[in-house]
């Protein structure tokens, strides 16, 4: 095999490499953002918020990933001309990164749902008590704990993301994976480009997921006390 | 006026009434406590002066503002009042500063820091600022979670059975500690609590609960020494029901003689009594031509408590000093010693 191939695509596949991660963490952000509003809303006493929040949360649970990628491909430009009138391509990156949005927001929204209802009611009665509305009481009280409490079930969904992110393929957007194949094809190489990809993929994902096990580890520990 | 007024209050869980008809009223500076058994609707009554229950009937006035009532509640965060909830509820994520700190929104940082030592050196905890409640022993938390709810100076402090999780040594010597606090903090404070020893150490006041309604609130010496029905009588201290009868003369005849000094609670309809006698009236006297029984003991370090028998079967506690250490079977002379004595008609 040769190794200089690799070499030479170096700068292409740190770029795809880039692409990867930059999707991977605008969408765990926008994901978290929008999860967090779910949840609260799957919550609320309004029986209209937490209807809408928990069909929308239902819905994308039920529909394969890849179709809403492909979906959303199509449906972004769309809305985008729908609502100014001219037609704008906005491009793969931006139509997958609304979908990883949307999609992952179902489920950061079930794991802080079952965050905010384990932290026991108490709380909420001991903010009220010392003066603090709705609004405060969740933003100082009951959300920090529900995020502490989840953290490593939001990195361990965080880390399906950055795995699930290679699904782009679909939309031809040049991501890590896809760069690797296509410089693969080009070279004739394609065996050692997929290996290497693999390889990366995995330090990734391992590391990451040994730091999950080790903050299970911390939490469990400060709450046996 | 009172601070606190609670007339005619009904709460509700389910359509099922918990508290019906009940009233009471606490001044400013004094410490009251509700006092029942478990399900008696005493922790309903504090979560509806906290706001934290909806009111069906009457009224809770807060320094003269109805703050509850039918169809009109004021939210919680607006009545400035603090509660010390039973497991203490304190902020596992912030430290006992920032706990301590929580309610002081309103105020400069300087303002609140200055604020929150002087609560923490109130409540005797400044070394453990930057500890996390988990880092705590039960008492202390106990204390750091009062020196929270006191901190934004709120009229009332509710305290929900504040002694319960702690161990029983600790519990008596925490009662006095609390009420010294809330004493030199001039705050008016209502508890409720199952435990008349915590009642009694505690509150200037208690009312004696029972099925959603206060059987009688007064005094703790009042309660023992004077309670106004059967049910008090029977729910503080111990005590015997001595069969008596009222006599021609007027005199109150038992089998242990006629007794002098009977204050009737009810009205005497009947020339039938009971005449509660507690264990401390009736003592051990080996001269007495009066005998009875031991029945059983139970050893209190420094008394035993005898349960006797009368000759007519007729069952009396008495507190006895414990070096007269007297056999189960044994005859002892008894002699009844007491200045006031407590009868209702017999049922």
């Amino acid at each position: 095999m040769e190794f200089n191939s690799l070499i030479d695509a170096l700068p292409a596949l740190l770029e795809g490499l880039q692409v990867t991660l930059k999707l991977m963490v605008m969408a765990v952000m926008g994901g978290i953002v929008i999860g967090t509003m779910l949840a609260l809303f799957r919550l609320s006493n309004n029986r209209i918020l937490s209807l809408s929040a928990s069909v929308y949360v239902g819905y994308f649970r039920s529909i394969p990933l890849l179709l809403v990628i492909s979906w959303f491909y199509f449906l972004v430009p769309m809305i985008i001309e729908w609502m100014t009138g001219k037609p704008e391509p906005v491009g793969p990156f931006i139509s997958s990164l609304v979908a990883f949005t949307m999609f992952e927001a179902a489920y950061y929204c079930e794991i802080l749902r079952a965050g905010i209802q384990s932290i026991p009611k108490g709380q909420v009665s001991a903010a009220y008590a010392l003066g603090m509305n709705y609004r405060q009481t969740m933003r100082l009280v009951i959300l920090p704990q529900a995020f502490r409490k989840m953290a490593p079930l939001l990195l361990q969904q965080s880390i399906i993301l950055f795995q699930d992110t290679a699904l782009v393929y679909a939309v031809g957007l040049m991501d890590f994976l896809n760069t690797a194949r296509s410089r693969g094809d080009i070279t004739g190489e394609l065996p050692l480009f997929l290996l290497s990809a693999g390889a990366v993929y995995f330090v990734i994902s391992f590391t990451a997921s040994r730091v999950v096990m080790h903050l299970q580890k911390k939490l469990a520990i400060a709450q046996a006390h | 006026m009172a601070l606190l007024e609670i007339d005619q209050l009904a709460v509700s869980y389910n359509g099922n009434p918990v508290v019906s008809g009940l009233a009471l009223q606490l001044e400013e500076g004094e410490i009251g406590c509700l006092l029942g058994a478990s399900g008696c609707g005493k922790t309903t009554v504090l979560r509806a002066v906290a706001g934290f229950e909806p009111v069906r009937g009457g009224t809770i006035r807060l320094a003269g503002a109805t703050v509850g009532a039918p169809g009109r509640s004021v939210p919680p965060e607006q009545r400035r009042v603090g509660m010390v909830f039973q497991d203490y509820a304190l902020f596992p994520h912030l430290d006992i500063a920032a706990n301590v700190g929580f309610g002081l929104g309103k105020m400069n940082r300087a303002g609140r820091a200055e604020r929150v030592r002087a609560m923490l050196a109130l409540v005797g905890l400044e070394a453990m600022a930057q500890r996390y409640p988990h880092e705590l022993s039960g008492g202390q938390q106990q204390r750091a979670a009062l020196a929270r709810a006191l901190a934004p100076s709120p009229q009332l402090i509710l305290l929900d059975e504040p002694f319960s999780n702690l161990d029983a040594e600790l519990r008596e010597k925490l009662a006095q500690d609390v009420r010294a606090i809330l004493k030199a903090a001039g705050t008016t404070a209502l508890l409720v609590t199952h435990d008349q020893h915590e009642a009694f150490a505690m509150a200037d006041r208690v009312g004696v609960m029972h099925a959603g309604q206060i059987r009688q609130w007064s005094t703790p010496y009042d309660l023992y020494h004077r309670p106004m029905d059967r049910f008090v009588a029977d729910f503080i201290g111990e005590g015997a029901w001595l069969a008596a009868e009222v006599n021609e003369a007027g005199e109150v005849t038992t089998e242990l003689g006629v007794l002098n000094g009977i204050r009737c609670a009810e009205d005497a309809t009947t020339r039938q009594l009971d005449v509660l006698i507690r264990p401390d009236d009736l003592v051990h006297d080996d001269t007495s031509p009066q005998k009875a029984r031991v029945l059983a003991r139970a050893f209190r370090g420094a008394e035993f408590l005898y349960t006797l028998a009368l000759p007519s079967g007729q069952r009396l506690l008495s507190l006895v000093a414990s070096h007269h250490n007297h056999r189960v079977g044994e005859e002892i002379g008894i002699r009844l010693e007491t200045d006031h004595l407590i009868s209702f008609s017999r049922q």
